[in-house]
């Protein structure tokens, strides 16, 4: 298991009512699912990654959050709604983490930093767009519409009085190194956020 | 038929007919007090007879899904794409199960059937079934078979709506529901083809208000624009564009009204087959079971708390281009399943044939099919 599914699957307890949004294969609810004893569904617009969640046996419903959005979800009918490498990806993202916490008491979001040593050393010398294995992508093809950094996503959530229940950040790797803990906007790659809009806990 | 039988094939077929004498109440008041029901199975029912597969047949189809009759046949079993060795209902694994619905004209206990109590035809005597009936008769044959638990209910269209009312009506006797090209109740839109369908059978000379079989004659003409105007919502205007253009028979216009259209005579030709093969009065009541279809009306309206009672998995499958059952009244059931916290997986799949996209293999549908299917015999130990 990959090391921040790892840190996710800790956040979720037996029983949680879970949606994945863009949840890939289904890894992580299969996991979910067999170790947590989650029910739920994954949102998802890839054809092979929808059929393999099926073959798993992972509720997979094909459903794109740019264009169809939420509103098929009831406010407040999943116990967690995840986002994993997908939140730089969608139009909107401050829309999609109001939408995740109407429909989820917490919502654990992973994405990639875009201020990161390698991607501002990369872009300082060569002043081109910074590739990294993170963010493989040229900047005309790339999915990745939304970067930003660990910093602005923390300044997004104060604006939106979301609160930060926790923050693990790891390495292209997905490793956890006490360097990345110690200036995690400099040496972290991809930061794994645990928010809500409940204030007890 | 080609000369050998292809190895993807259940090969020849034999239907077989159960005949049941306690009688069944049916959603209109009435009881039919004995009647049949012919069936076809494929593949072996495992020893703890969990791995059958119900599929439920559309309005115009029948028990025989898959194979063949013999090997005169010019053609297999209605959904034999779907169903046999290696196919999505992988027939090695699966003991699949489907027969002619009450009400039928191809063998099962119809309008055309003799009624015991005055030795003729029922005709408009025989009671309006409803998808609800259907599924209890169909329990009825799972009884019979010792079926006590479908591995998966199966059905696309008016099939769908079959393999939906079991989750509803028997929730502890299937596993899986899998509704394809299907729509949790008919539209304004759906509803009025339906009528023009019945008025141009009720309205043909021939029909005798329901009693042709004494006449020794069958309204053709009327069954004929039924199938007509029944086919054009089964196709999509891109598909027909691709099939037909505005190609002409002959070389130039006629100046007159003869089919001078290729798609003309070719609609003429699909209703002059059906008008002699299908009974007219079947026409009528599949239709109206299409049109009462609503298990959301006992529940004011919500289908999320007609779904409620389900326990089943469900997969929901619907075609890009399906403009008889849309794509939106798919997501409807699928968002009531969401509401109602029930396992469900959804798929449009990009198809350019309109409604009949369900009976035609592209290979998404077949990949998530057989995807979803093979987890199904996994599940069920098949």
């Amino acid at each position: 298991m990959r090391p921040d599914l790892e840190i996710i699957q800790q956040w979720v307890k037996p029983g949680h009512h879970v949606l994945d949004l863009g949840c890939g294969d289904g890894t992580l609810l299969d996991f979910l699912q067999r170790e947590r004893q989650a029910t739920g569904f994954g949102l998802e617009i890839n054809p092979d990654h929808i059929t393999t969640c099926m073959s798993k046996g992972v509720a997979v419903i094909e459903q794109n959050l740019d264009t169809q959005g939420l509103d098929n979800f009831d406010d407040g009918m999943f116990d967690v709604v995840l986002m994993t490498q997908a939140l730089q990806a969608v139009r909107r993202p401050d829309k999609v983490l109001d939408e995740m916490l109407r429909l989820g008491r917490e919502g654990i979001v992973t994405f990639p930093n875009f201020a990161h040593w390698r991607l501002r050393w990369g872009l300082a010398l060569s002043g081109r767009m910074p590739e990294s294995e993170a963010l493989p992508y040229k900047w005309y093809n790339t999915p990745n519409i939304r970067l930003c950094t660990f910093k602005d996503f923390e300044a997004l959530c104060r604006q939106k009085g979301i609160r930060i229940k926790s923050r693990r950040v790891v390495d292209g790797q997905h490793q956890n190194s006490w360097s990345a803990r110690l200036w995690p906007n400099l040496l972290g790659e991809i930061a794994i956020y645990r928010i809500t809009r409940e204030n007890d806990q | 038929m080609p000369d050998s039988l292809p190895a993807d094939s259940v090969g020849i077929v034999t239907p077989q007919s159960y005949h049941f004498d306690t009688p069944i109440e049916l959603a209109c008041g009435q009881a039919l007090g004995s009647y049949d029901l012919v069936v076809e199975t494929y593949g072996k029912l495992n020893a703890d007879a969990s791995n059958a597969v119900l599929i439920c047949h559309a309005l115009s189809g029948h028990h025989h899904a898959a194979g063949y009759h013999s090997m005169d046949d010019r053609k297999p079993g209605w959904w034999d794409s779907c169903i046999g060795p290696g196919k999505p209902i992988d027939t090695n694994r699966f003991f699949v199960v489907c027969l002619n619905n009450l009400g039928g004209c191809h063998g099962s206990t119809g309008p055309n059937s003799e009624n015991p109590a005055t030795g003729k035809p029922y005709g408009p005597e025989f009671p309006v079934i409803t998808v609800s009936d259907w599924v209890k008769s169909q329990a009825l044959l799972a009884d019979r078979l010792g079926i006590q638990c479908w591995a998966a209910v199966v059905g696309g269209s008016l099939g769908g709506m079959q393999a939906l009312q079991w989750s509803l009506d028997y929730p502890d006797r299937l596993r899986h529901s899998v509704v394809i090209a299907s729509t949790p109740r008919l539209t304004a839109q759906n509803i009025a083809f339906n009528e023009v369908a019945r008025q141009a059978i009720t309205s043909d000379r021939e029909f005798h208000g329901g009693r042709y079989y004494d006449f020794d004659t069958v309204p053709r003409r009327g069954l004929m624009l039924a199938r007509m105007v029944g086919h054009i919502t089964y196709l999509s205007d891109a598909s027909m564009g691709e099939k037909f253009g505005r190609e002409l028979r002959e070389e130039a216009y006629k100046f007159g009204y003869d089919a001078e259209f290729q798609v003309e005579s070719y609609l003429r030709y699909q209703g002059e087959r059906f008008s002699e093969t299908f009974d007219a009065n079947t026409y009528l009541l599949m239709t109206r079971a299409l049109d009462y279809f609503d298990p959301a009306y006992d529940h004011g309206g919500d289908l999320s708390r007609a779904i409620a009672a389900a326990d089943c998995e469900f997969l929901v499958l619907s075609f890009s281009t399906d403009w008889r059952f849309t794509p939106q009244r798919s997501e409807e059931m699928v968002n009531a399943m969401i509401s109602a916290r029930k396992k469900v997986s959804y798929a449009e799949i990009d198809a350019p044939w309109g409604h009949d996209a369900f009976l035609i293999p592209t290979p998404r549908y077949t990949d998530i099919f057989t995807a979803y299917m093979d987890r199904v015999a996994r599940e069920v130990g098949a």
